[in-house]
């Protein structure tokens, strides 16, 4: 394994639990979370008295009320009391911050899990509210508008042409076509297809944008042995890494993202081959602009399950990416896998997280 | 099927933000009709200006002006508008680079199709005609020439610099209550309280969330409760509340706790003077007219005393249960 | 602490004035206010630090959807690693945690931690009562939630009806020696606390905690730069965060076992067997006047139903008490909501060090910060101490 610092523990994902629908209507955060934090621990024969931190994400914006995880804390059941942490980001940092506990040695193994529902609002409005405050929000770019803005760039740039965009989401429908979790797939799809459907926002198709969903990610990391004891081939993190760029869209080159090329280093993903990436974008522009950010070869099976194109969850696609990425190394279909989060507008933030069998 | 209950709900709030200086100094500029940047520590000038260097986060103050014209880096189109943006039709939006600015700015491309519009034009400002110092007093940007652009004219220099900027956000949300929810705001309207009964150890939640928060397991079945109860604690509130302006003060919120309930509810205590309520004072409810009844907790009016003797304060309110436990836990029969 | 984490000192501390409108800087003026005191304080450019922790409260607050984004540049933070934790008013506290954790790791050498609130752009009371369709609403704010919980304090244990307005008129005295807090009132008098309007009797309105805007930061670093500084740094001796549910049967919300039980943790790791004997000093998280007598008790200071006699007898005045609680003023002083958890823990860090000004205990060489919030379901704690564990 290779690891970019001295003295890290081995740290395993032994089990996840993710469901994904178009609308969760009657079902809140919490009732969403109990099958799943319950699968994730029975996965593996534990109960939360086995848990040594548990650690989760969300944003109070989506729930459209403040204290919203306070509520989605019962599905854990945390009386008697937990050490446990949340925060107001994608899960993948919350699980970020779970390897970061059991790297001090005070835990051996963490919950994590993350929830979002976009279907009771506008989430491509909901999303300005991340925009300078003083400036930008209330001029209100919706979330579309910002990423067919980098898509443009993207375009122009030569990076990609539209056929390219289009390859990129016939390709996650098609690979989504047996990933349960995934509202978008088709086993048809085609470049002339995606083609063929209107532009929504100039430059981007309604295929070009990743499919809005709700739904939730649960899962268990466990260090050493005690990994080795609860799954027979536990998801190793050999490498894991997050950093951020400065967030006005005129201070960036949209058709880069420094960040996501920083984390994908410092995680050592160049350190072998990699088998299998998944990728949390907003658009296909994103998927292009991370193919080479990430060092992504050819040979590389890209969203396997169809990534956030094929279904995204708010404040849990990124958990959930790294969670299809170690269902596949835990089954022996992939030997090392990319898993990537990323958060703010057009790539502004990027988690990278290297997983490996043993 | 019966239609399942659902309302809107807004979250709104007009914020008046305080600027500080360098963003105030652009909103100022803005009012008197220039375009303020500023230039970072390598010399690039970065408009709408920032208070520290992108890419160092060294503190940078040197502000300079730049034209109010300048050149498409990007686009695209918003049609129909977002419900909160500035502009009533549909607009571009693009990132400019201004003239004597090195970093693009984000705002509207007022053109009538996506055939005006491409990477590369020349675009002009267009200013509001009365302008107070917030990024609206920039309408948009037009196509060079257009024609549409009044010149801007200098406000008085002596007025005083913008502080604040008042930057309204207003978002809609449909708000669908639980399915155990669903059930027991319809029981309501029928002047039934219900309740979730814990498959663990037969604990019993009102307002039922269908899931047991101990366990964390899911809690499906339902329990009809009884109207009286005894008040596990209780605030004198001197304050009116936003919305109920049925409210004098001061008035008595309490945890009810329902018999055969084990955890309480907020409720409204009423019928004895405030000075009389007491923690495991016995209460009831008292309904709306049957003919107002609806499916809300509000069908109860308040709660007034029974009369009967106190529940003994360490039994009351959450501590209840655990008398209830050992009760069960030695075979014996629970009561209250 | 265990052998196996890095050893993590308090390299620096910043804080911003406590007002109830900052009116003269912008949200990322206000942070970098706070930031540039703590890395002036550690001797430390912004290119010494590795990676930035930020919490806040609500983000409706500021209408500012996961603020960190666009706070990221004016942290310093562009190629770097920033993570924003949530945990409700513990928030400042657990912040502070997950920075200290990174150090402990090994993962980063110096961390830049920050807490913050601008209070002031929108309405705290409005944030917090955001409409809650079909349900009924006749709890106004958290003063509602707590008062409860404060008259089921005073029934069991008896304490006098005035307990509470001793705990206000201290911290407001003692608020009066640090430059800083928000409330500076010199010719308050007993006796003005005692006939101030009753707001959720029986808190009145002089033991709330304002509403302030805010910020305070601190450079954690590792074994070797803590050895480094030319400046006094205080040493972390124990770490603990705790949670348990909301509302649920049997639960004691007077003194919750997860309060008891993440002090119990953090005494552990500091080897601490008698806190009142081996605290010098405490900053606990005080936002109603009552709660310092029920912390008292559920932190192992004073036996159960005991803590009020604390107050009464004077122990927790810097002014001649042996165990001085909240020199700085505390949240009765100062409250922007996502710092008030830090700025606890900071002035913990500045009691050890040495550098608590005005309101210094003479000689503090350990001292506990404390942070709790949700519906007293969510804690965080820690020990610092003058010397390395």
């Amino acid at each position: 394994m290779t690891l970019g610092w001295s003295a890290v523990r081995e740290v395993a994902v032994v089990s996840s639990a993710v469901h994904q629908v178009e609308a969760l209507t009657f079902t809140p955060d919490v009732q969403l979370m109990v099958p799943l934090v319950n699968a994730a621990r029975e996965a593996v024969g534990i109960t939360q008295d086995d848990v040594d931190f548990t650690c989760s994400g969300s944003s109070d914006f989506l729930a459209g009320q403040a204290f919203s995880f306070v509520q989605t804390l019962d599905a854990v059941g945390a009386v008697p009391p937990i050490s446990e942490s949340h925060v107001e980001m994608d899960g993948a940092f919350a699980l970020y911050e779970a390897w970061v506990k059991i790297q001090t040695g005070e835990a051996e193994v963490a919950l994590v899990y993350s929830y979002g529902k976009s279907s009771p609002g506008s989430r491509r409005d909901v999303l300005a509210a991340q925009l300078d405050p003083y400036v930008v929000g209330p001029l209100w770019p919706d979330a579309h508008a910002v990423a067919a803005l980098q898509a443009r760039v993207v375009l122009e740039s030569g990076a990609a042409t539209p056929e390219d965009l289009a390859a990129v989401a016939a390709r996650s429908q098609r690979k989504a076509v047996g990933n349960p979790n995934a509202l978008r797939a088709s086993a048809d799809a085609t470049v002339d297809g995606v083609l063929a459907e209107p532009v929504v926002t100039d430059p981007l198709r309604p295929s070009d944008l990743a499919a809005e969903a709700d739904g939730g990610c649960a899962m268990v990391l466990a260090a050493g042995d005690r990994a080795r004891a609860l799954c027979e081939r536990p998801a190793w993190i050999t490498g894991i890494d997050h950093r951020i760029d400065p967030q006005a869209l005129g201070l960036r080159d949209l058709a880069r993202a420094p960040s996501a090329a920083m984390a994908a280093e410092r995680a050592g993903a160049a350190g072998d081959r990699i088998d299998v990436a998944e990728l949390h974008v907003a658009s296909t522009a994103q998927a292009i602009v991370l193919s080479g950010e990430l060092g992504l070869t050819d040979d590389v099976e890209v969203d396997p399950s169809g990534g956030s194109l094929a279904g995204d969850v708010l404040m849990a696609a990124g958990l959930v990416r790294i969670a299809e990425v170690a269902r596949r190394i835990s089954s022996g279909t992939a030997d090392r896998g990319l898993a990537h989060a990323s958060s703010g507008p057009c790539l502004q933030q990027n988690l990278v997280c290297i997983m490996e069998g043993e | 099927m019966i239609e399942p209950l659902r309302t809107d709900l807004v979250v709104e709030y007009p914020f008046t933000r305080t600027t500080g200086p360098v963003v105030g100094a652009f909103l100022t500029g803005l009012r008197d009709g220039r375009i303020v940047g500023v230039r970072t520590s390598d010399g690039r000038v970065v408009v709408p200006p920032v208070e520290a260097d992108p890419a160092t986060g060294a503190t940078i103050d040197e502000l300079v002006d730049v034209a109010d014209a300048g050149t498409v880096v990007t686009w695209t189109w918003v049609d129909p508008p977002r419900p909160g943006s500035p502009w009533d039709r549909p607009h571009g939006l693009g990132l400019v680079l201004l003239d004597g600015a090195d970093i693009p700015m984000l705002h509207g491309l007022l053109v009538d199709s996506t055939d005006d519009l491409a990477t590369g034009m020349r675009v002009e400002a267009v200013w509001a005609a009365e302008r107070t110092g917030h990024i609206q007093d920039l309408v948009g940007f037009a196509p060079e020439g257009s024609g549409v652009a009044p010149a801007p004219h200098a406000e008085d220099p002596g007025d005083e610099p913008v502080r604040s900027v008042r930057t309204p956000i207003r978002l809609d949300y449909d708000f669908i209550p639980s399915s155990a929810a669903q059930e027991y705001l319809r029981a309501y309207a029928e002047k039934r309280i219900l309740g979730n009964r814990s498959p663990v150890d037969g604990a019993v939640f009102v307002p039922p969330r269908g899931i047991d928060p101990r366990h964390g397991v899911a809690a499906d079945e339902m329990v009809e409760l009884a109207h009286e109860g005894h008040v596990g604690n209780f605030c004198v509130t001197h304050l009116p509340i936003p919305g109920r302006t049925d409210l004098t003060t001061p008035y008595v919120s309490a945890w009810i706790h329902l018999d055969g309930a084990d955890i309480g509810f907020l409720g409204l205590v009423a019928g004895c003077g405030v000075d009389e309520v007491r923690i495991g004072m016995r209460v009831r409810a008292v309904w709306k007219p049957d003919d107002e009844l609806g499916p809300t907790a509000e069908n109860v009016l308040y709660w007034e005393p029974t009369g009967e003797p106190d529940v003994p304060v360490e039994k009351a309110g959450n501590r209840a249960w655990l008398t209830r436990r050992d009760a069960d836990d030695a075979g014996m029969e629970c009561g209250a | 602490m265990g052998s196996l984490g890095e050893r993590t000192a308090v390299l620096g501390v910043g804080q911003t004035e406590y007002r109830a409108t900052r009116g003269d800087v912008s949200i990322a003026g206000l942070v970098r206010e706070a930031a540039l005191r703590a890395l002036d304080d550690a001797r430390c450019t912004w290119l010494d630090i590795d990676a930035v922790v930020i919490g806040k409260a609500p983000d409706f607050f500021e209408g500012l959807m996961m603020p960190e984004l666009f706070l990221a540049d004016a942290l310093g933070c562009a190629g770097k690693p920033i993570l924003r934790v949530h945990t409700a008013g513990s928030v400042g506290g657990s912040t502070a945690l997950v920075a200290a954790s990174l150090i402990r790791s090994r993962v980063h050498r110096r961390v830049l931690t920050l807490g913050f609130e601008k209070q002031s752009e929108s309405n705290a009371t409005w944030a917090l009562s955001l409409p809650q369709p079909f349900s009924v609403s006749i709890n106004a704010g958290a003063g509602g939630y707590f008062s409860p919980i404060i008259r089921q304090y005073m029934a069991r244990s008896g304490a006098p009806e005035l307990v509470g307005c001793m705990v206000a008129f201290k911290d407001r005295r003692q608020a009066l020696l640090n430059p800083y807090a928000h409330l500076h009132q010199p010719d308050l008098t007993f006796d003005q606390v005692v006939e101030a309007p009753m707001l959720w009797d029986p808190i009145r309105f002089s033991e709330t905690c304002p509403s302030s805007d805010g910020a305070c930061a601190m450079v954690l670093g590792d074994e070797a730069a803590g050895d480094a500084s030319e400046v006094p740094v205080a040493w972390v001796h124990g770490t603990a965060m705790r949670s348990e549910g909301n509302n649920f049967p049997g639960r004691d919300e007077v003194s919750p076992q997860a309060s008891r039980d993440c002090a119990a943790d953090v005494y552990a790791q500091a080897s601490i067997t008698n806190p009142r004997a081996e605290i010098d000093a405490v900053e606990i998280y005080v936002p109603f006047s009552w709660y310092e007598p029920m912390w008292l008790e559920s932190l192992g200071f004073a036996e159960p139903d005991q803590g009020w006699r604390m107050v009464e007898d004077g122990s927790t005045a810097l002014d001649g008490g042996d165990l001085p609680v909240n020199c700085s003023g505390g949240v009765l002083s100062s409250n922007p909501i996502g710092a008030s958890g830090m700025i606890r823990f900071a002035e913990a860090a500045l009691q050890v060090r040495g550098m608590a000004g005005d309101h210094q205990v003479d000689g503090a060489r350990r001292a506990l910060g404390h942070a709790y919030g949700g519906g007293a379901q969510y804690y965080a704690m820690w020990v610092v101490g003058a010397d390395k564990p």
